[in-house]
């Protein structure tokens, strides 16, 4: 019986197939094109090169090219022959080896290096170990503090230096007295104005980054890691340096990226605090280039600030490589034990309390009090005033300017503010998810890639550039002829909501796609076959399954966007034109003017919405902005 | 009625051939194991039928009808080839209801309302969890969540159905008992069942065929005890079976129909209806004697058939005892039924039926000589 048994030993092709039609080539074409189509990844591949292409590379080409062309305004420089638009290395040559190259470039080259590198060694170490405190000791009041130490996000780096000056500035620089001046203390000039100012409101800005990135690493480290040091007889310090410490260094080094480069870039703090004693840096540089019309040398600076970027990060890359798949291992650490800070329990949280205060309560208070004060520089009670909050116009004081509240052109731009704030977050965090969809999904493909590092390209420009960019693109309009049609292949944007709008949004892609891809990653692709299988197309699947799973991070990188947005100086002060001015250009021209108690009004409302908006999507939507900024 | 046939499926990812070759029939209501260590490709394979990736060359027929033509770039919407798959994560969706989980597919389907309430009912008291309808995935344990994967994936009346792994999260007690209830929901909804495990107990106990992949290879496909009994290779033989089965090297020589094999074990001569297709052609070779475990016998007296062994150590377990035999240089591992005792380095015999042994070629690994079949009806 059982020999008649027919042994199947190894698997043989089958011989009963059912009936096969035979090889079509034209049905495989049509296959191919029919599964491209239906394939939603392909369609949202496609359509996110083509809009990055358009709005990310070409503006890049065009800046580059325009570091090659030679511009109206320098043909005359040149002499002989020269038409406008040839190719020239002038403005390379210029920037680099003539005889200002030292003033343009070097000096305020090292400068920016100075402050960066500065700020990012005290910037990161101040966030990390507040980080440390706040998740992993017995500190008290802990809810008061976590929500404290990211004020200073949502306040602008510049209103911060606005407060610096009211305190320090002195009659010889400033004009008019700080309150240290009045207190009759002697503020030196170094004090108050150049790198250490800049350093010093830089640092109280930018450790809120790495307070936010490290501290969501630390929340995710299983504190079964560490007391498995302590069960082995490792001391505490030990197991923070070998241990905790190692866990977190990828934030530590993304957090480095994140600051290094945003004080690299920034503007608004050496504009306050750099000018008025001729310390430049290069985006103080690049704006006064830009400024004075020479467009080609400023795009020259830019594009060897953004080689810097590219460095920059290509470096921690490499430092960080491998090491960055650990940041998460061991998932939510379920129980996590505090470590005890015994007798130092008291004076750490004293320092903290007084760095809350200076750092984060009195910058505002300064702000806000100086509202109150009719005459800048007058701190006693009787020169106290509500003028420029609810005051009418009065010739006497400042040409008339009215209180805020009864400027009509406030109200003005606060509607201008509110509409280009919320369009542009919403936009952008729609196609932040979207390519966090594609980015998740794609990870292994070669497309997915392709959309990754195009995103990440508006990352590398500083803002001022990227505003500087915008402008030359869309300036004039560019169209083709094509078969006799007409077809605008560039508008003319400049002076319109749009290119704000447009420039906001893309500058800010990096983070909305990063926040997205944070958020999609946590949603297994799993739960979305299991939907394919059941029948359900791909916007069945976005509305039913991926849009309510992604809802508290779709808020996270909504609020991430709209508190970046609503400070924003640097990426619009170039394309402002005056009907479309927003809060924050409207505080940085009053202070320009000098008219600073106006500008603190402004200061003080954009900070209110931001903390407003931030409140209640923490509240209702348990939204994190650290997801976002994670790299 | 659902036949499956792969036909020469082959998948990659990137430059790693993750299924090789692969052929494959499951026939109607087949409950059909695919087993194989972690990373061979049977999960791969599952999800290739379910639609959810896409072999670069094959064939795929459910039926008659063709789902996957590879060369004409067809790949049938997993939606529309009639079957459902049990995830090994559950991946039930969080935010709805375990009514709404399991009505889901339905919904998508336009079915009307008032049957969705009537089919979701009828697949959740099949599961036995009726009175969970209204909670959430988060709020319901291990096994419970369990079911309501299974509901969920049997509510549509697939032809088919697909487990990947799906008791690899529950404890062992659990275990045992979802066992018994997959395999009454076998032979209840009368779908063909395409389970993958790496558990080859659950293979053994609950399949009535079985493939096993090694490397992205289909090395066999049998009812659960003909791959017990003759596993094709050495490698088989030894995933399958706990205890592991005996390898004892030997020497074997073939001479048109007879085969003759020496080892400690002795010399056994076998006839050419015992031989697979891998036998070789006339010569001498090295070979592995394979001897499961409960097919050697104990005697402690002399006996002139036996083979003299020693007792290396005694191991027993209640039900079963398990003892280390130590033949010459070689070690063997002997099951008997119940408690014995023995004492160490005590003499024993050893009784093995040459009949139900395995040979296998030891340079290509291939069984060579069958055993035959002890199994009472």
């Amino acid at each position: 019986m059982v020999s008649e048994m027919q042994v199947q030993v190894s698997a043989q092709p089958p011989s009963n197939l059912p009936q096969s039609r035979p090889y079509s080539r034209w049905r495989k074409y049509k296959n191919i094109v029919r599964n491209a189509i239906s394939n939603p990844y392909n369609l949202m591949v496609l359509a996110a090169i083509v809009l990055l292409t358009y709005f990310i590379a070409v503006p890049l080409m065009e800046m580059i090219r325009t570091t090659f062309s030679l511009a109206k305004a320098d043909v005359r420089r040149l002499g002989g022959d020269a038409q406008v638009g040839q190719f020239t290395l002038y403005y390379w040559k210029q920037i680099l080896t003539s005889s200002v190259a030292k003033k343009m470039l070097y000096q305020p080259l090292f400068n920016s290096f100075i402050i960066a590198v500065s700020t990012s060694a005290i910037g990161v170490s101040l966030g990390a170990i507040i980080a440390w405190l706040l998740v992993r000791t017995d500190l008290p009041f802990k809810r008061f503090f976590s929500l404290a130490v990211i004020m200073p996000y949502m306040l602008p780096s510049w209103c911060k230096s606005m407060a610096w000056i009211t305190v320090f500035k002195n009659e010889r620089i400033g004009g008019t007295q700080g309150f240290l001046n009045y207190l009759g203390i002697q503020t030196p000039d170094w004090l108050a104005y150049g790198p250490v100012a800049i350093v010093a409101v830089l640092c109280i800005h930018y450790y809120a980054y790495a307070y936010l990135l490290v501290s969501a690493a630390l929340r995710s480290v299983n504190s079964e890691l560490e007391e498995m040091g302590e069960i082995l007889g490792a001391s505490k310090p030990l197991i923070l340096k070998s241990i905790t410490f190692p866990l977190v260094l990828p934030a530590i080094l993304s957090s480095v990226i994140l600051t290094f480069s945003k004080s690299m870039g920034t503007f608004g703090v050496p504009s306050f605090l750099g000018l008025k004693v001729n310390y430049y840096t290069i985006s103080t540089m690049l704006h006064s280039t830009i400024k004075n019309q020479q467009t080609n040398l400023g795009f020259t600076i830019s594009l060897i600030l953004i080689v810097i970027a590219s460095i920059n990060i290509f470096i921690n890359q490499k430092l960080i490589g491998t090491r960055k798949s650990y940041a998460t291992i061991g998932g939510k650490g379920g129980h996590s034990a505090l470590l005890q800070l015994g007798k130092w329990k008291v004076p750490i949280t004293v320092l903290l309390l007084l760095f809350i205060v200076f750092a984060v309560f009195l910058p505002l208070v300064i702000l806000l009090y100086q509202t109150f004060m009719l005459r800048v520089g007058d701190y006693g009670l009787s020169n106290f005033t509500l003028h420029y909050w609810i005051g009418k116009s009065d010739p006497m004081i400042y040409d008339g300017l009215p209180g805020i509240f009864n400027n009509v052109k406030f109200w003005h731009y606060v509607r201008n503010t509110l509409k280009l704030v919320i369009v542009t977050s919403l936009i952008a965090t729609i196609c932040g998810q979207l390519l966090g969809y594609i980015n998740s999904r794609g990870r292994h493909l070669r497309s997915g890639r392709l959309v990754e590092q195009l995103v990440f390209i508006p990352y590398l420009i500083p803002s001022i550039a990227f505003g500087a960019m915008y402008l030359s693109m869309f300036a004039s309009s560019t169209t083709v002829d094509i078969l006799g049609y007409r077809i605008t292949l560039i508008p003319a944007l400049y002076g319109t909501f749009t290119v704000l709008v447009l420039v906001s949004i893309v500058k800010h892609l990096p983070f909305a796609s990063r926040a997205g891809t944070a958020n999609m990653i946590q949603i297994s692709v799993e739960l979305e076959e299991a939907a394919q299988i059941a029948g359900a197309g791909f916007p069945t699947r976005f509305a039913k399954i991926i849009f309510p799973l992604s809802k508290n991070g779709f808020m996270s990188g909504f609020m991430l966007i709209f508190i970046s947005i609503m400070k924003e100086l640097d990426l619009i002060v170039i394309l402002m034109t005056p009907d479309q001015t927003t809060l924050p250009y409207m505080a940085y021209t009053y202070s320009a003017e000098g008219v600073t108690q106006l500008s603190n009004c402004v200061a003080i409302v954009m900070f209110l919405i931001v903390f407003l908006v931030y409140w209640v999507a923490n509240k209702f939507f348990n939204a994190n902005i650290a997801g976002g900024l994670g790299g | 009625m659902s036949r499956i046939v792969l036909s020469e499926i082959n998948k990659y990812y990137g430059s790693n051939h993750v299924l090789k070759d692969l052929n494959l029939v499951v026939e109607d209501g087949d409950f059909m194991t695919l087993l194989g260590p972690s990373g061979c490709g049977k999960t791969t394979t599952l999800r290739v039928i379910a639609g959810l990736e896409k072999p670069q060359s094959g064939n795929i027929y459910m039926d008659e009808r063709e789902v996957v033509n590879a060369k004409e770039r067809f790949y049938e919407d997993p939606a529309k080839r009639g079957l459902n798959l049990v995830f090994q994560s559950y991946a039930l969706w969080p935010h709805m209801t375990v009514f709404d989980n399991v009505a889901f597919g339905l919904k998508v389907e336009k079915v009307p309302k008032a049957q969705i309430a009537q089919r979701v009912q009828n697949a959740l008291e099949r599961m036995r969890i009726s009175e969970l309808a209204q909670r959430y995935p988060s709020e319901l344990s291990g096994g419970q969540q369990q079911r309501v994967a299974i509901a969920r994936a049997i509510v549509s009346e697939p032809k088919v159905l697909l487990l990947d792994e799906p008791l690899s999260n529950l404890d062992a007690k659990l275990r045992v008992d979802m066992r018994s209830e997959l395999k009454r929901l076998h032979r209840e909804l009368g779908a063909t069942i395409i389970y993958v495990t790496h558990d080859q107990v659950e293979a053994l106990t609950m399949s009535t065929k079985i493939a096993i992949f090694f490397d992205g290879v289909l090395e066999q496909v049998n009812t659960p005890m003909e791959v017990y009994q003759n596993p094709a290779s050495i490698r088989i033989a030894d995933f399958i079976g706990n205890p592991r089965i005996n390898f004892i090297p030997g020497k074997a020589q073939r001479a048109g129909d007879l085969l003759t094999v020496e080892s400690v074990l002795g010399i056994h001569q076998f006839n050419a209806d015992t031989f697979t297709n891998e036998m070789p052609g006339d010569g001498l070779f090295d070979c592995v004697v394979g001897v499961r475990p409960e097919q050697i016998e104990i005697s402690r007296q002399e006996n002139a058939a036996g083979i003299p062994a020693n007792i290396y150590s005694s191991m027993p377990a209640g039900s079963e005892t398990l003892l280390q035999l130590s033949v010459g240089d070689v070690q063997i591992l002997a099951k008997q039924i119940g408690l014995k005792n023995y004492a160490a380095d005590q003499p024993v015999w050893m009784l093995i039926n040459p009949e139900s042994i395995n040979i296998f070629h030891k340079e290509t690994g291939r069984l060579i000589k069958r055993a035959t079949s002890e199994t009472e009806e």
